[in-house]
């Protein structure tokens, strides 16, 4: 015999309670938490940064169908201030176990908590710290220490070569052609009776090539000086300007012939690049120079200044950094500067011993890269050989994330 | 003095940042400075500008050799000046209904934007289209198998010119295909020779070994220029004493 | 004759490239594109991310490279609009800004439905700065940018609310012609941080990114037939946007440049013709 209900609404409760849950669907649960936040100083940095690592919620695999966790967020809080409140200072994507926060201030505490999100939205119960912690000043970035010593040994080398030569030791530097037509190039447009045509690259002053660029400028201002030659300089930018009028008066100068500067030979154009060679370009078919020096960093329009360089009939000296355009440069010039030649066309040019030096110094430092090129490889290559975690694997690691990779030369 | 004390301030500024890349407290100097650099160089855009105006006048005045050119370049300054200064034909912003020259002056439709797209875009795509045919007149001259050098990089170029298009494939995809079916029983085997995938090689190997040396050179070179003008080894930049 | 092309004037050479690619060009000359491996790894970096990532497309060109870099940013454009991703837009050149508009106007004509500003996409513009910007902002978004083109201030725009540096992008697509462009982007942010990125350069500046692929690049456009391959790989994927002509620009040039390129190779045989025949006859140049 069935007992009644002793609640006369039970009927109808138990009713609801089925809608309800009928209704809502499968109950939405909340992920679980992730465990173990810690935090620790981020090394080599000024101390307004901290690292904040935590282990993944369980919920939190790579296998989970459907996926559960959308992301973590990482909240903070000033530990010193009891007023303060969490508030979100950053997310982690799912699986990352790790957040940098470099937004901190240097010498405040801070407590960090973690909540993992699901996919809806729903938030775990936070996770907090074990302790608060501060950033801590490092004096020196230690990460950059092999980009120091690198730094110092291309450096130093290239000092030491320059007190060698000072001493009054030859050294033997091999014959650049294109340095050695400079004065042949002006010379020919003195008999011609026509100008020499110099343009510095396209880049503003702060460019080594630019300054590269007028460095030869000073020497060939001097030649024009000499021979009596109309120089022109069209710029691209008006810093390049004024430096390119001081260098070439100097020149002028320093060659007796005060009188022959002309300031106006030296102009602002454009700084918009195309505009640029179009004017130059222009003066070039017009005013037909006999020389043309392109010496510095260029871009698309090098072939076009070559090209019309060449259909004038104009003896052509070309020196970029830009590798890009060096195969322009060699097909339509007579002689092209490659490189580190267009670098060493100052110290070339002057004869200077003291300048020659920095030439072996150069030297020296690639002879630092090639040795470090092959002793690298082979190292790598017998890693390949030998056990993932055996010591050559470590050295090769070493190498590639220390010495050469983000920690080192790459900054 | 006149070039001693730039000097100083060159060897003082360039060594300081060179050291501030090491401490972390003085990291983002660089930037800083970077900035300060723009700000000059935005300055001497009016002298830039100044100095145009003069020379092209001048060569006006003086009807100099070419100097109806001159007349084009300073009307063509002054009439950019005057409506991008001016913001003709430009609405005010959303944000700022009340400021008339609130809106940016390159909004669509304004008379710069005009400018913009009727003239200055068709004549940069002119002159970087006339590449195309710099490179032909190029190619015929330069282009001769005079030497072994030249003659391997005559074979690169012609195997890059039809590598690069679809004639790369046309030529050597379906034969090789025929050949690997034939001679090993696979299509595939002899892919590696296709025009296309050498070329992929050829950019990848050949080509990146020679840019990554000629920059490993520049980069000694931007080196050891960098130190000799901070050492005041190289002063030609400088000017004179007087 | 013989005289005819020892002396050749170049104004020949040229009229003749006019020709070689007006006649493709008129007849509307166009072959099929196989994706190579590069290009598939472009195409996978941006169609595996989950749909509605954070994508920065950083497009850094003008527009005298529009003709060589306009088809791979639209195409990049196009295929992260079909990905329902976030777009936040930025240039570093003060020339590309009318190119971030066109960009946005595929969005708005082609996409308007289910695209909304300032929460689909957002215009940032430009800033001056070249590689000194990417060094803000990829610690301080609003820093540098504290509104967007129309005035608008970041803080009140959906998408940009929530965002303090570009460290959030879980993709960076740079588009570039030059300086500064993709070898910023990837020393000052991409490698600095991890941040995943592709880029689209013209011909002649993608040997100098080849070192980075694929660690610090995923993947690399280099060349009208890099963006020619990515369109056929994006409407393979897509069929929907055979449609559209606009989504075929790339692989429509590359007719006139097959030809272009068969010119070019011809008049090197001639040139070499010439060479060896004067050689022969002991004529002096």
């Amino acid at each position: 015999m069935i007992r009644s209900i002793s609640n006369p609404h039970m009927p109808r409760l138990t009713l609801l309670a089925i809608m309800l849950l009928t209704a809502a669907g499968p109950l939405a649960a909340a992920p679980r938490p992730p465990s173990q936040v810690t935090v620790t100083d981020l090394p080599n940095d000024d101390g307004t940064g901290l690292v904040i690592r935590w282990n993944l919620s369980p919920d939190d695999t790579p296998d989970a169908k459907p996926r559960i966790i959308g992301q973590y967020n990482i909240e903070r809080k000033d530990n010193d201030d009891a007023n303060a409140e969490f508030e979100l200072i950053g997310e982690a994507n799912l699986g990352e176990a790790s957040l940098e926060d470099k937004e901190c201030e240097r010498g405040v505490e801070y407590l960090y908590r973690v909540i993992a999100v699901g996919l809806d939205k729903s938030q775990s119960e936070p996770t907090v710290a074990g302790k608060a912690a501060a950033g801590q000043l490092q004096w020196i970035d230690g990460s950059r220490l092999w980009f120091g010593v690198i730094g110092l040994v291309v450096c130093g080398a290239v000092v030491v070569f320059i007190q060698i030569a000072k001493s009054g030791r030859e050294l033997k530097i091999r014959k650049i052609a294109g340095l050695e037509a400079v004065d042949e190039a002006v010379g020919r447009a003195t008999e011609m009776g026509r100008s020499v045509l110099f343009i510095p690259g396209i880049l503003d002053i702060n460019d080594m090539q630019t300054v590269s660029g007028i460095t030869v400028l000073s020497r060939v201002a001097g030649l024009a000086a000499e021979y009596g030659a109309q120089l022109d300089v069209p710029t691209s930018r008006s810093l390049v300007m004024t430096t390119a009028r001081e260098t070439v008066q100097a020149a002028y100068l320093q060659a007796g012939r005060p009188d022959a500067y002309n300031e106006d030979s030296i102009y602002y154009l454009t700084d918009e690049q195309f505009g640029y060679v179009a004017a130059v370009t222009g003066t070039m078919v017009r005013e037909k120079p006999a020389a043309c020096f392109y010496m510095g960093a260029f871009f698309a329009e090098s072939l076009i200044l070559a090209e019309t360089g060449n259909s004038i009939g104009a003896i052509q000296v070309a020196g970029t950094a830009m590798p890009s355009q060096l195969p322009f440069f060699v097909a339509a010039c007579d002689y092209t500067l490659i490189g580190e030649e267009f670098f060493a066309a100052s110290a070339y040019l002057s004869g200077e011993k003291h300048q020659l030096g920095s030439l072996k110094g150069q030297d020296l430092g690639k002879l630092v890269a090639v040795g470090l090129m092959v002793i690298g490889c082979l190292l790598a290559t017998l890693a390949g050989f030998s056990e993932p975690d055996g010591a050559l694997s470590s050295v090769v690691s070493y190498l590639k994330d220390h010495v050469l990779g983000d920690g080192g030369l790459l900054l | 003095m006149k070039r001693t004390i730039p000097l100083l301030i060159a060897a003082a500024t360039g060594f300081m940042l060179i050291l501030s890349e090491f401490i972390p407290l003085t990291q983002s100097w660089g930037r800083k400075v970077m900035i300060w650099f723009d700000i000059l160089a935005a300055f001497a855009f009016v002298l830039g500008g100044a100095n145009l105006l003069k020379i092209h006048l001048q060569k006006i005045s003086n009807r100099r050799v070419g100097w109806g050119y001159s007349v084009i370049t300073v009307v063509a300054f002054t009439i950019t000046m005057v409506i991008g200064l001016g913001k003709f034909g430009v609405t005010p912003s959303e944000a700022f209904p009340d400021f008339a020259w609130s809106g940016d002056y390159l909004q669509e439709g304004s008379g710069f934007d005009w400018m913009y797209q009727h003239i200055y875009l068709p004549l940069a795509s002119t002159m970087f289209a006339l590449l195309a045919f710099y490179i032909a007149s190029a190619a015929f001259r330069a282009f001769r198998a005079k030497n072994t050098e030249a003659i391997i990089l005559l074979t690169t170029a012609f195997i890059v010119l039809l590598g690069r298009t679809y004639a790369g494939i046309w030529l050597t995809a379906e034969p090789l295909a025929w050949l690997g079916q034939n001679l090993f029983g696979d299509a595939q085997a002899l892919a590696m020779f296709r025009l296309d995938v050498i070329v992929d090689n050829i950019m990848s190997i050949f080509n990146m070994a020679g840019n990554r040396a000629i920059m490993i050179g520049i980069a000694l070179g931007i080196v050891a220029l960098s130190l000799k003008v901070l050492l005041g080894v190289d002063r030609s930049y400088l000017g004179s004493e007087e | 004759m013989g005289n005819f092309f020892t002396n050749l004037d170049r104004r020949w050479i040229f009229l003749g490239m006019a020709v070689v690619v007006a006649i493709p060009m008129l007849q509307g000359l166009s072959f099929p594109e196989e994706p190579s491996e590069m290009v598939r790894d472009v195409f996978k970096a941006v169609d595996e991310l989950p749909d509605g990532s954070n994508i920065l497309m950083a497009y850094d060109y003008d527009p005298a490279t529009k003709g060589e870099l306009e088809p791979m940013a639209a195409t990049f454009t196009r295929h992260c609009a079909k990905k329902k991703h976030k777009l936040y837009f930025i240039t570093l050149w003060p020339a590309a800004v009318p190119m971030l508009r066109q960009n946005i106007d595929i969005l708005e004509n082609e996409f308007g439905n289910d695209y909304t500003y300032g929460e689909n996409y957002v215009n940032l513009g430009f800033r001056p700065g070249s590689e000194g910007v990417i060094k803000v902002v990829v610690t301080d978004l609003k820093d540098l940018f504290a509104n967007d083109v129309n005035g608008e201030a970041l803080q009140d725009i959906p998408m940009t609310r929530n965002i303090k540096n570009i460290q959030q992008m879980d993709l960076i697509v740079n588009v570039s012609a030059g300086t500064p462009g993709a070898k910023e982007w990837v020393q000052y942010a991409a490698s600095k941080y991890q941040i995943k990125m592709v880029a689209g350069v013209t011909g002649v500046g993608a040997p100098a990114l080849y070192p980075y692929v694929p660690n610090q690049l995923t993947g690399l456009l280099g060349a009208i037939k890099a963006a020619a391959e990515y369109e056929q790989a994006v409407s393979e994927a897509y069929p929907e946007f055979n449609d559209n002509p606009a989504t075929k620009e790339a692989l429509r040039r590359m007719g006139p440049q097959l030809i272009a390129h068969l010119y070019i190779v011809a008049l090197i045989i001639l040139g070499n013709v010439i060479h060896f025949t004067e050689k022969k006859r002991g004529v002096p140049r």
